[in-house]
């Protein structure tokens, strides 16, 4: 990497500049395209050198491009509702045991169009899967380390100090930190109920977790939660240059993906998002909604909200779950409340309509007359 | 005998002169070539990831549009996935693909409503996730390249380079009124501006140079400059010299001020060249505001430029004023059409390269005129010259001030 610019040559001679002889930039914040997302598709790919000029309704990736899910092994859109139950058996006690295999595994992932990253992975997936029990279940979770460097699973909850997946701790039992080609089963009580997370332990402890190694791990309550259309939004993000500051930020891994793929709701259906923040290198994140506001059950383990808000921050493994409900039809943006990560990549779109009529070329017709109604970005 | 040896020598091989020479080249391209069929056989695979190495060349701010030039200066091929405008990624559109090929170039055309007056930091994400990073220190539209533009350039060069330097030649008739004494003291005076110019020209060069891609050289392309500037110069004065002894006859060759006075004129003018290139750049760049204040600093820093091209006429008979026009045309004029380059097409390594030959032209400049200081004991360095030196020195740093930071 070369930190070069014609400006610092002649840095020399800018002495007497200053009195800038320009004329005022015009920020050409209108011009928003109109259309069928096919339409404007065809629009961005004609526009050739002159694509966007005088367009920047926000910040998004350059046009003609998009992130190859098939080569990454999962796709955004259908990791948001993607919830492993794992598979079940009823034990002698009557008590339910929930099991699950887990392999950590080097994979090079696509975390912007055209951007790869060499992540470690949970399954082959970033972020892992979403780990799904009920409040008092037995869990066993076999761990398989596939990758080329040691790893872990730490669990956010109750359990004894071996099944902590924290090196140093329990080797001599066969746990703490696997060595590439080990494993280890990991065994504990689902407790307490709420949204929580697990992610490698192994030092150096940041690169690990930036590296793609965590996951949500929700744990519903006895009783349950009132049925709504469930979805998981781990925010993370993508130090690429590994300067210890991330280039690409993201909920569920590819920056702006739910801009070009807006995330369908039926309006006045009830929405949960479990939202759990993994962001290293940043201290806080934040989402934010628009048009809308939401009840917060922090970490999920009350049944009661404690707040009614359009924004709520978290830092590093802080996590909640949203409840919600969109009064009105169409496209509604969410994104960090740090603006710097939101137009990193950090920011989607909701595509709320008739439920009957929420397939996605019947959405785009109806909505897409939004500014940001694009279908990709231009 | 020594026909005889070359005979015997040619026996032993029986072949041709051209065939000998020819030979060992055929056997050097055979065996580059199936090296590098055979992909370097033996040396096994790189270790580590390519190296991405990626200069900004050039940046053009256009209302709601920032283009930028890249140069690969690196060993692997490139390919630019996204851009980043103050911390925003931001659409932009390239012609000819995103893979730049290793010393290969490529112009982004970025859609940013950038705010003038404000700082901008760009960052390039390569496909690799690397980063290359550029910063405008101040955002101001870029001036546009049409006719006008030119115009203005040409005005600048002719404001900084042509009217300074003929105005400095105006003190010939001061200098003829001083005593012969006053002549070493005089050419000392020159050495001392020229000395000064050439340490000011090569440090900026440097300067150029670590920010030009390093693959086309960096800073020895301003030693190589400096070098055949040098070379050029010394042997189109050996041409010249010799002409004129043939013509005048054995005794003539004594070198005359006239000549001296053109070899320092095309030294200031290679000179003016560079700094030409570097101020049209820096106006084309935003980086420069033209003001009063600047075309007088210069005025006064030239000026003594003029006075450094006329000292070795003192001794002459009274030079034509055509002459006279023409050794200021020599010494300003180029700094038009350095600005005109720098203006339309800057790059750091080419402005490294002619900052380098305007040293290499001041340094024989002032090998070539140095004997003239010599006094009756054949002495180089006495007060009178030393003191001339430092004198100009002195003249040359301290009208820099106006025109440098």
């Amino acid at each position: 990497m070369s930190k070069s610019s014609a400006q610092k040559g002649i840095s020399r001679r800018k002495l007497l500049g200053g009195a800038a002889l320009a004329a005022p930039a015009v920020a050409g914040l209108t011009a928003f395209g109109r259309g069928s997302d096919r339409a404007v598709a065809e629009t961005a790919a004609s526009n050739g050198a002159h694509a966007g000029h005088g367009e920047f309704p926000h910040a998004t990736f350059a046009a003609g491009r998009t992130v190859d899910h098939k080569a990454n092994g999962f796709h955004p859109t259908e990791l948001l509702r993607d919830f492993d139950y794992g598979r079940t058996r009823r034990l002698a006690s009557g008590r339910v045991l929930r099991e699950w295999e887990i392999v950590a595994q080097d994979k090079e992932i696509e975390v912007a169009p055209g951007v790869k990253y060499e992540a470690w992975t949970y399954n082959g997936r970033v972020p892992g899967p979403t780990l799904r029990a009920q409040e008092g279940e037995l869990l066993r979770i076999h761990f398989v380390n596939a990758s080329a460097h040691p790893h872990t699973m730490h669990f956010h909850g109750f359990h004894p100090a071996l099944m902590d997946g924290m090196p140093g701790i329990g080797e001599n039992r066969g746990g703490g930190q696997v060595e590439p080609g080990e494993e280890f089963t990991y065994e504990f009580d689902a407790s307490p109920f709420g949204l929580h997370l697990y992610h490698c332990h192994v030092a150096p402890l940041a690169a690990h977790i930036a590296r793609g190694l965590y996951g949500a791990f929700i744990i519903d309550p006895k009783q349950g939660r009132p049925d709504a259309d469930e979805m998981v939004m781990v925010m993370n993000g993508f130090d690429t240059n590994f300067d210890l500051a991330n280039e690409v930020y993201a909920v569920n891994t590819v920056g702006f993906h739910y801009v070009d793929d807006p995330i369908r709701v039926a309006r006045d259906e009830l929405v949960r998002i479990y939202l759990v923040n993994v962001l290293e290198y940043d201290p806080i994140n934040s989402f934010h909604i628009h048009g809308n506001f939401f009840e917060y059950f922090p970490t999920g383990t009350s049944l009661e909200p404690t707040e009614f808000t359009d924004t709520v921050i978290q830092g590093q493994a802080q996590r909640g779950i949203l409840d919600l409900r969109f009064p009105y039809d169409g496209d509604y943006m969410f994104h960090a409340h740090v603006s710097e990560f939101a137009e990193l990549g950090w920011t989607g779109f909701f595509r709320v309509g008739d439920p009957s009529k929420l397939t996605a070329s019947a959405a785009a017709a109806m909505y897409c007359d939004l500014p940001w109604g694009k279908g990709s970005p231009a | 005998m020594e026909a005889g040896a070359r005979a015997e020598r040619n026996l032993g091989t029986g072949l041709p002169a051209w065939a000998l020479g020819l030979i060992p080249l055929l056997l050097i391209v055979g065996a580059i070539g199936s090296f590098a069929l055979l992909g370097g056989p033996g040396l096994g695979e790189r270790t580590g990831p390519p190296v991405e190495e990626v200069a900004v060349e050039r940046t053009v701010l256009r209302p709601g549009e920032i283009e930028l030039t890249l140069r690969n200066d690196g060993p692997d091929p490139v390919e630019v996935a996204q851009v980043a405008v103050n911390d925003a990624y931001a659409p932009f559109a390239t012609e000819g693909g995103r893979e730049i090929g290793r010393l290969g170039s490529a112009t982004l055309n970025v859609s940013y409503p950038w705010i003038e007056g404000e700082a901008i930091e760009i960052f390039v994400l390569t496909s690799a996730g690397g980063t290359v990073e550029a910063s405008i220190p101040v955002a101001a539209e870029t001036p546009e390249n049409d006719v006008s533009f030119f115009a203005l350039m040409a005005l600048l060069g002719i404001y900084v380079g042509v009217i300074p330097v003929s105005l400095g030649m105006l003190w010939l008739p001061f200098l003829r009124r001083l005593g012969p004494a006053w002549m070493g003291a005089l050419i000392a005076f020159t050495v001392g501006l020229l000395a000064f110019l050439a340490i000011d020209a090569g440090l900026e060069g440097l300067e150029l140079a670590a920010e030009a891609p390093a693959a086309f050289g960096g800073a020895a392309l301003v030693l190589a400059g400096g070098l055949a500037a040098y070379l050029a110069l010394a042997g189109v004065d050996a041409y010249l010299s010799e002409r004129s002894r043939r013509a005048k006859g054995a005794g003539a060759g004594a070198t005359s001020g006239a000549y001296l006075a053109l070899l320092v004129a095309i030294g200031i003018g290679l000179h003016n060249l560079a700094e030409g290139l570097a101020i049209g750049s820096a106006y084309a760049s935003g980086a420069l505001a033209l003001g009063a204040f600047l075309v007088v600093g210069f005025a006064i820093h030239n000026t003594t430029e003029g006075l450094a091209i006329v000292a070795p006429l003192r001794d002459d008979a009274r030079p034509s004023l055509g002459r006279l026009l023409g050794f200021g045309l020599i010494a300003g004029a180029p700094a038009v059409l350095g600005a005109w380059i720098g203006a339309a097409a800057f790059d750091p390594s080419l402005v490294a390269l002619l900052f380098g030959v305007g040293v290499g032209a001041i340094a024989r400049v002032i090998v070539q005129i140095a004997p003239v200081m010599r006094d009756e004991q054949g002495r180089l360095l006495y007060p009178a010259t030393v003191i001339g030196i430092l004198a100009g020195m002195a003249v040359m740093y301290l009208t820099g001030l106006l025109v440098s930071v």
